[in-house]
Formats: C-alpha cells, structure tokens, sequence
C-alpha cells in the first residue's frame, strides 16, 4: 500500500532521464528528494503525480496501476502541488482553494457540506480564513504559497507530493512553509513528498532523504544515516563538511568553495608562477579543498 | 461558512455555491439587454414609443408599427443579441482553454474559417447560386461550424508547444491570411451579386435577418451555451494550467478538445447568420473578468449578456445615426475593438 515506482524509466533511448528505478515512498513520512540541477529529481515527483508518463515500468498507488486508475479517483487519494503555479488574475483565495475539491465534484453537485467543512479547515491551518476573500495574485509570496497548499489540503488526500514548494520565498517564509508541512504530517498523518533545493533544510524536516543522481536513486534513508561527505561530492560534485545542526542536531552541510580564500589563491599563483612550476599543477591549485591543499 | 459573499444552495443531489455579487451582476445585465431590446425595437427611421413597442411585439399596436416591430426589426435584434452572446462566450472559453488574455475567435483565425466555409456554402450550395446542389439555408450554421473547428483545431494543433501569446496570434494571423485569400477566390468566382452580398456579411451585419434565422440561431446557441455552463467548472480547471488541472482529476485531454468544439460551435453559429462581428469575443470576457473575476460559473453569463448589448448597441447605432445609411455593425465593434486590442498588447507585452 501506499505510494510505489517499479523499475521505471521516464525518457526514451539511450539516455533516459530515469533508469529502472525502484521506490517505495514511507507512508506517514516526509520524503525529500535531493540533487543537484537536472539529475531527474522533479521528473521522479512529476512522474510519481501522473503528469509524466514512464516509458518503461509503473508508478502504483495502493496497489493499483496509476496509468490504469481514472484521474479522478487517483486525484482523491494523491495531490500534487507543481513548482510556481500561476493563479487566473483577480481569483479569490475561496475560489482557489475550492478547486481542490473537483475530484469529488460534479456539476450538479458543486458545493456540498463536505466540500464546505473541509475548505474550511484548510483555511484553519494555513491561516488564512481572514484573507479568504482577496484575490490571490494580491498577496505576499509566503502568503500565496500557503494558499496553493490550502488548495492542495482541500483535495482531502493521503499523500501530498511538492515540486519545490519554497522556491522564490525568503529565508522566513521557507521555514514557515516547512513547518506547515511537518505539522501536517505529524498532525494529520499525511505522507509528504517534496523536491527541496536546500539540503540543509531537507535534513530538518525530512524523515527519508532520496538522494537522486545519475538516473539512479544513489541513496536513501535517515539524514542522519545517508548524508555524509561522500554524498555531498558524488551526488553535488561538492566537497564539503558536514557538521550537526546546533538546534535540531540533523546533519548540516558546509561547503568549500573558494570563497574568502580568492585573493589567498591568486597570491599563492604568482608565487608558483614566478617560481616556474609546470601549468599543470597551478590547475591543480584552483580547487582549493583539503585534498588540493597538500599539493600547494 | 461565515461568508457574507455567497449563498450556499443545496438540495438533495445537488449543491451550489452563488456569488452574490455576480448573481446580482447578471440580473442586472439581463434586465439591461431586455431594455435594450424595447429600445432597439423602438428606435429607427420610425419612431415607436417603448410602450407601442410592447404593444407591437403582441400585435395590439397599429398595423405600421406590428409590421415595423415584428417583421424588420426584431428578427434582426435577436439576431445581434445571439451572435453577440455566441462570440463573447466562445472568446471567454478559448481565453480559458489557453490561458492567454488574447485569445479570440477572431485573432485566432476561427471566424475567419467559420467565413470561408459560409461563403463556399453560399457560392456553391445555396438557392442563389449556379450550381444544381442546392441544400436548404438551414445548413448555413453547420457549414460555418465546420470552417470554425477546422481552424480552432488547427491553430491549437499548431501552438501545442506552448502557447504563448505571441505564437497563438501569428499563427492566427497567419491562417485567417491563408483562409481570408481562399474566400476572396471564392468571391471572385461566384455570382457578381453574391460577392457584394458577402463582402457586407463578412464585415458583420444582421441586415435582414429573418425569424427562421432567429429560431435556428436561438437553439444553437441555447444548447451550447447550457453545454459550456455545465462545464464551467471543468474550465476553471484548465485555468490552472496543465499541472494544477491534472493533479485535481481533471481528464486534460478530453475536455480540452470537448471545450474548443463548443467554443468553435459558438463562433461558428454567430457568424453564420451575423457575419464575422470582430472583436467581441476579445472585449465582452475582458468586461466580464473585470466585474466578476475569473470563475467561469459567473463569467459565462455574464460575458455573455455584455457581448450581446454590445453588438445590440452597435447594430442600434448602424442604422440610426447615419440615416438613410445603413452602417453593418461589425463596424462599430471593431472601431472600439482595435484600440482595445491594442491596449492589451501593450499591457501584456510581458507575455511575449
């Protein structure tokens, strides 16, 4: 039960966007998925949400063939919120949440007690039964954000999947954002996957981590047991440390880089220049990590 | 729900939400098109008080005026008020269907289709023409429906690859260029009176209209218009773009396709008895968003009731200002039209 992709491949010929992957999304737990830009990580979400159809293998949802369920009935038990969606202008807050419930729907039936109480308490928990009358494209990021996923919580489903649901929002918005869907999880017991860019905010919040890369899943598991610095140079090409959140203790990522150590480094390279090294070790010296440090 | 906005309808298997707002909206709009009825019946080369006209539209009044009221100039109102109705709610629902405020029957090509077919009809089949095949002029609106889906489907085929603003209205352009050519040919060809005949039709004049045209043009629009409202809630979904739609359940592909024949039906039905009256289905949706948003339960209607005053209002002024000239109404619209289509180019020019 629950939410499952067996061995499927999304992208035609010989270099399909995912390869025979296989995953099972913890029912009840936050799920995000990491990687870095274009490893596939939004077409493994969008493909778990029916929009991108898999070349090869199924996507099954309690049991049954998504591609084989009618979009309706799949739409009550699954949910999705795409990266950046776009409101139709002067849309009231109400009038977007409410199509949330087409699923159960139809058009005789357009507003029943059910479809009543349950927007009303999507409302509740995200806080906006004040501003339920303002049309959406007039609110603040953080503010519209919370409607979307009013919209989403309206569709009354099990599992709720997020492409990237901060992006574009302030430091302060994304934890709030991320606080709403921790505490829906651990509230109201909704399975949540989400695509997140900010892996340090995916260990806090997360229960699973998905680390894609490669057409592949690389790993996945505990922040705590699967993000390392191994991962972080395989799956971000980044060196970097990892440290433990001072408040939460999840793990914390640091990266290298070169910052502050520019001007450092272009000394260091007209003193090897003017010492008449070979060009290939000055190369060497621009990546400066503790492995590069012991040549320079 | 506390909400002051809104009545909340419900009955045994069935439940609505009503805007109050729009709800009023609406009444108000259909009482004006009513006013504008008597009026337009009223108005004209002969005077007719608003009370005769009443009289008049029950055979009570003198015999001039029943004859005036009944056989010139009601046929031919009602005739504007459908057309007008068709092509604002046909516009409303392209503007859905592809998210682009631009978005008209005519930018987009499908009154230019819905033409070409009319003419090919009126040259080749119709009773006026040379040829022995002669089919009944209640075909008329089937064959400008046939010309309509055939270039929404192709200018939609064509923009599949997202549909940008730009893109839609080249390649409408580009279409009503390819289809405009084919009707002059047909012009040319046919009968010297019909091209004359067609050239007056084409700019969009009710001229004329007789009470089978009516009768015809009512059931056609009655019917999809009642289909589009039973949809509406399957066209806000589209609204959402194709992500949102697919994720709440809705069955993308069918109801797109379902939703571009009633729109085609719509625009195909108005030109076949008012000709290719521009503008509307740009303007009527944009007045309608503007006095009751974006969700289509309320702006079907009401797009509708201001698309058929407008052409009303311009088929009232074509004939009475310039007297004894009769101006075609189509005219007017598109002189108000142009700027207007303009001033969202300008404004949207984001949309690139």
């Amino acid at each position: 039960m629950g939410l499952e992709a067996q061995s499927i491949t999304v992208g035609y010929g010989d270099d399909p966007i995912l390869e025979t992957l296989n995953l099972q999304i913890p029912k009840g737990k936050v799920t995000v998925f990491i990687g870095k830009n274009g490893c596939g990580k939004s077409t493994l979400l969008s493909t778990f949400a029916r929009l991108i159809k898999p070349s090869d293998g199924s996507i099954v949802l309690n049991g049954r063939d998504i591609a084989k369920t009618a979009t309706k009935k799949v739409a009550r038990d699954l949910a999705l919120l795409p990266q950046g969606p776009i409101a139709p202008e002067g849309l009231t807050i109400l009038q977007l949440v409410r199509q949330g419930r087409y699923p159960y729907q139809n058009w005789l039936n357009q507003w029943s007690a059910d479809d009543e109480a349950i927007v009303q308490h999507a409302l509740n928990v995200t806080n906006l039964v004040e501003l339920a009358d303002r049309p959406v494209d007039s609110l603040s990021g953080g503010q519209r954000q919370r409607a979307w996923i009013a919209m989403v919580l309206a569709q009354d489903t099990d599992i709720l999947l997020l492409d990237e649901p901060t992006t574009y929002l302030d430091l302060a918005h994304q934890v709030d954002i991320l606080d709403l869907l921790f505490a829906l999880n651990r509230t109201e017991k909704r399975t949540i996957a989400m695509v997140l860019h900010d892996i340090n905010l995916a260990c806090r919040y997360a229960d699973h981590i998905v680390a894609v890369n490669d057409k592949k899943i690389y790993a996945q598991g505990a922040p705590e047991d699967i993000v390392d610095t191994q991962l972080m140079k395989d799956v971000f090409q980044m060196d970097a440390e990892i440290v433990l959140d001072p408040i939460f203790g999840t793990p914390m990522c640091i990266p290298y880089g070169r910052g502050r150590n520019l001007l450092k480094q272009k000394q260091q390279e007209e003193y090897q220049s003017t010492n008449q090294l070979p060009e290939a070790e000055i190369e060497h010296i621009q990546i400066p990590n503790p492995h590069a440090t012991e040549h320079a | 729900m506390k909400n002051q906005k809104y009545w909340s309808l419900r009955a045994r298997n069935a439940s609505f939400l009503i805007d109050k707002r729009a709800f009023g909206i609406t009444l108000i709009l259909f009482i004006l098109f009513l006013v504008m009825i008597v009026l337009s019946l009223g108005l004209g080369d002969l005077f007719i008080s608003p009370l005769s006209v009443v009289k008049a539209i029950f055979g009570q009044s003198t015999e001039m005026n029943n004859l005036v009221v009944q056989s010139f100039r009601f046929p031919r109102i009602l005739v504007a008020g459908l057309a007008g109705m068709g092509l604002a709610v046909a516009g409303a629902i392209l503007q859905g269907l592809v998210r682009n405020p631009l978005a008209s029957p005519d930018i987009i090509g499908v009154t230019t289709g819905a033409s070409l077919t009319t003419v090919i009809f009126l040259t080749f089949f119709s009773a006026g023409s040379e040829t022995s095949m002669n089919i009944s002029i209640q075909w008329l609106p089937i064959f400008s429906f046939i010309g309509a889906l055939a270039m929404g489907l192709l200018v939609y085929f064509l923009s599949k690859r997202g549909v940008s603003a730009t893109r839609l209205v080249l390649i409408g352009i580009g279409l009503s260029a390819g289809a405009k050519a084919f009707t002059d040919l047909m012009l040319v060809l046919g009968p010297s009176y019909l091209a004359s005949q067609a050239s007056i039709w084409m700019t969009g004049s009710v001229n004329g209209a007789s009470w089978t045209s009516v009768l015809i043009l009512f059931i056609w629009i009655f019917v999809f218009l009642v289909l589009s409202l039973s949809l509406s809630r399957r066209l806000n979904a589209q609204t959402f773009g194709e992500k949102i739609a697919v994720g709440i359940g809705n069955n993308l592909r069918r109801d797109r396709v379902l939703l571009l024949i009633i729109s085609t039906a719509l625009a195909g039905g108005s030109v076949a008895y008012a000709g290719t009256i521009s503008f509307i289905g740009l303007m009527a949706p944009h007045m309608a968003r503007r006095l009751v948003g974006s969700s289509y339960g309320s702006l079907i209607p009401v797009s509708g009731l201001l698309g058929g005053l407008v052409v009303m209002l311009s088929d009232l002024i074509g004939r009475t200002v310039f007297l004894p000239l009769e101006v075609p109404a189509g005219v007017f619209t598109a002189a108000i039209g142009a700027p207007y289509f303009i001033y969202l180019l300008y404004k949207t020019r984001k949309w690139g």
